[in-house]
């Protein structure tokens, strides 16, 4: 039997897989497909104070080996997600879930995270302050080590529950940022969120998405985002959860080593609705096929 | 919504840089004309949303138009490749409303999805007219298969060569009609929409992250604030939307 286990911030997780956040939704898109219950847990879509209706559309062009996105935020604010979202995930998932968090000034990260932090199902609070798709938000805060500090520390001012601080990889050293937010009281930290990128349309000869830029997810990201979770791990003590182009059991297994104690799998489930379940299935055959008996045991083994 | 592994059993152009899938295999998720299927291609990363044209308890009908690399690729694929597949995607048309005279309208690569739908309001035992909206006569396909359901069809092209010389617009007679369907270009359902007395309904496209409502890639403003084109749509009452 092998050990697929690990503890994050104190909650025990069945297996390290978790669905990434705004890739899918609250769950209720996937639960109709296969129990999720198979699931470490899942963080769901990021949530504001106000509802946001997001950017215009497209908001999604495809890219070699991945995808650009610049959906914005739409989500329809914290009120309604814990009036009814909440609820619906109660029904679905039995685990603790995790609540990602974005806003547009430090009051906002404290006033929604301090809300969520109430909910019995949550777990863990995400903070997002890395989100490419909004002007004067999300990643404005995340680029910076002192404002990421700002927000890390209000939002452990209010909170009982473990904050994850989510960074953003468009940053010259992402080592500086997770020090700082590590200075603050982070719990532990999410890496990475979408790469800065763009296309353009050859026939207009204009951007593709009306936003101009969009996160760059997926496997062509994926060795950044080993890259980043192997640096990071070895400059703090917090947990890292590691995230960025996972796609198969191999690449779980990949990310532990470089120092990830959990991870997470988003763009996959998007073009394979059963890409987390797949991966949670083949877990104990790629672990047999490298010699692990305990996946926790080969957290940062690459260092 | 289900996956599901389709088999390619005929593949074959059927108008200029317009080709015709016939592919086998599970269709039980299929529930309503105007639903789509999200195929996976090799070499990219995104699936491709396609709307059924038809189909039945064996296999179902794709009918696609060559845009860009995807649908260039899809040119070359060859009878007994497999495909997989994510089937029975989105609401599509509300066949109730139709009155017995429903006027369907469909442009270019939009004119798919109507040929299910006009299948099965005749077999209601309605009278359709199909208005079908081309470039030009090369471009033109299947107003023979939709005479053969006994609908009244006529035929536009934009530059004469065929039919009724300009859009479609200009060859819907909607007095006749109480309830329209249509798909094709933006501007030809805005056009429509805005020129119709009558209420209808219109398939809008959209560029999807997943088809399945889990990304919010693919939203449209309605009266009730966005909505999933492949999870409340793609199929939108023209009074619901915002444009
Ligand atoms: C619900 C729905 C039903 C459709 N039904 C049909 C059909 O029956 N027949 C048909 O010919 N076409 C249909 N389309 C359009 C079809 O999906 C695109 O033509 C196709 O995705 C283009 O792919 P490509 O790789 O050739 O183009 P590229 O431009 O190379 O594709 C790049 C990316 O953009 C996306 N994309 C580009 N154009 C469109 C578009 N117009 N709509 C949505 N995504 C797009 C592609 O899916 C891909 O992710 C439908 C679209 C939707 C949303
Ligand atoms: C469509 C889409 C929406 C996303 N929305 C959010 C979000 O709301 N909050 C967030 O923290 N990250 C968001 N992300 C980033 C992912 O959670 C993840 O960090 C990133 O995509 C890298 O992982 P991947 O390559 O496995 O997708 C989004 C990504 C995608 C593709
Ligand atoms: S394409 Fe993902 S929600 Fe519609």
């Amino acid at each position: 039997m092998v050990n697929t286990q690990v503890s994050l911030c104190g909650i025990r997780l069945k297996n390290p897989v978790m669905a990434a956040s705004g890739t899918f939704g609250f769950g209720q898109e996937f639960a109709r497909l296969y129990d999720i219950n198979c699931l470490g847990s899942f963080s769901f879509k990021g949530t504001t104070l106000h509802k946001r209706d997001g950017n215009p559309t497209p908001r999604i062009a495809e890219t070699p080996c991945g995808m650009l996105n610049a959906v914005g935020l739409q989500n329809p604010g914290v009120e309604k997600v814990i009036e009814e979202e909440l609820p619906g995930i109660a029904k679905i998932f039995n685990a603790p879930v995790m609540a990602n968090v974005s806003g547009f000034s430090v009051s906002d990260y404290v006033w929604v995270c301090e809300l969520l932090d109430q909910c019995e199902q949550v777990g863990w609070l995400e903070v997002n302050v890395s989100c490419p798709n909004v002007h004067g938000g999300g990643m404005s805060f995340g680029t910076q080590a002192s404002s990421a500090a700002e927000v890390t520390r209000e939002v452990k001012k209010v909170c009982k529950k473990p904050v994850i601080i989510k960074l953003s990889p468009n940053v010259t050293d992402i080592v500086e940022i997770a020090k700082a937010c590590e200075g603050a009281g982070a719990d532990g930290l999410s890496l990475i969120n979408t790469l800065l990128g763009m296309r353009l349309n050859l026939k207009t000869r204009k951007p593709l998405l009306p936003f101009v830029t969009g996160g760059l997810s997926g496997p062509a990201v994926f060795p950044v985002a080993l890259r980043m979770v192997y640096q990071v791990y070895k400059a703090v003590k917090i947990p890292v959860i590691g995230m960025g182009g996972v796609s198969s059991a191999e690449d779980v297994i990949e990310m532990m080593l470089a120092g990830a104690t959990a991870v997470q799998v988003g763009s996959a489930n998007l073009v394979n609705p059963y890409a987390c379940r797949d991966i949670v299935k083949d877990l104990p055959r790629a672990m047999a096929e490298y010699n692990i008996t305990s996946l926790e045991q080969i957290i940062g083994g690459a260092h | 919504m289900k996956q599901v592994i389709w088999e390619l059993k005929e593949h074959r152009q059927i108008a200029k840089n317009t080709y015709l899938m016939r592919l086998s295999g599970d269709t039980s998720s299929l529930v309503n004309p105007g639903q789509f299927v999200e195929v996976s291609l090799p070499g990219f990363y995104l699936r491709r949303p396609f709307s059924v044209c038809d189909y039945d308890e064996f296999g179902a009908t794709l009918i696609y138009k060559v845009l860009g690399q995807g649908t260039k690729a899809m040119t070359r694929y060859e009878k007994g490749m497999k495909l997989d597949v994510l089937c029975g995607l989105g609401n599509g048309f509300d066949l109730s409303k139709s009155g017995q005279k429903p006027l369907l309208v469909g442009g270019g690569a939009g004119v798919p999805p109507l040929y299910r739908l006009c299948k099965e309001l005749t077999n209601m035992g309605r009278q359709a007219t199909v208005v079908l909206g081309f470039n030009t006569k090369e471009e033109v396909f299947f107003e023979q298969e939709f005479l053969a359901l006994g609908a009244e069809v006529i035929v536009c092209t934009m530059d004469g060569s065929k039919g009724v010389k300009g859009l479609v617009t200009d060859a819907c007679a909607f007095e006749n009609h109480s309830y329209f369907y249509a798909c094709g270009p933006l501007p030809m359902l805005k056009a429509l929409c805005s020129l119709a007395k009558i209420p209808g309904e219109v398939s809008l496209e959209e560029r999807m992250g997943c088809g399945f409502g889990a990304c919010m890639g693919c939203a449209v403003m309605t009266k009730t604030g966005p909505q999933r084109v492949c999870k409340e749509g793609p199929v939108f009452h023209k009074e619901a939307l915002v444009w």
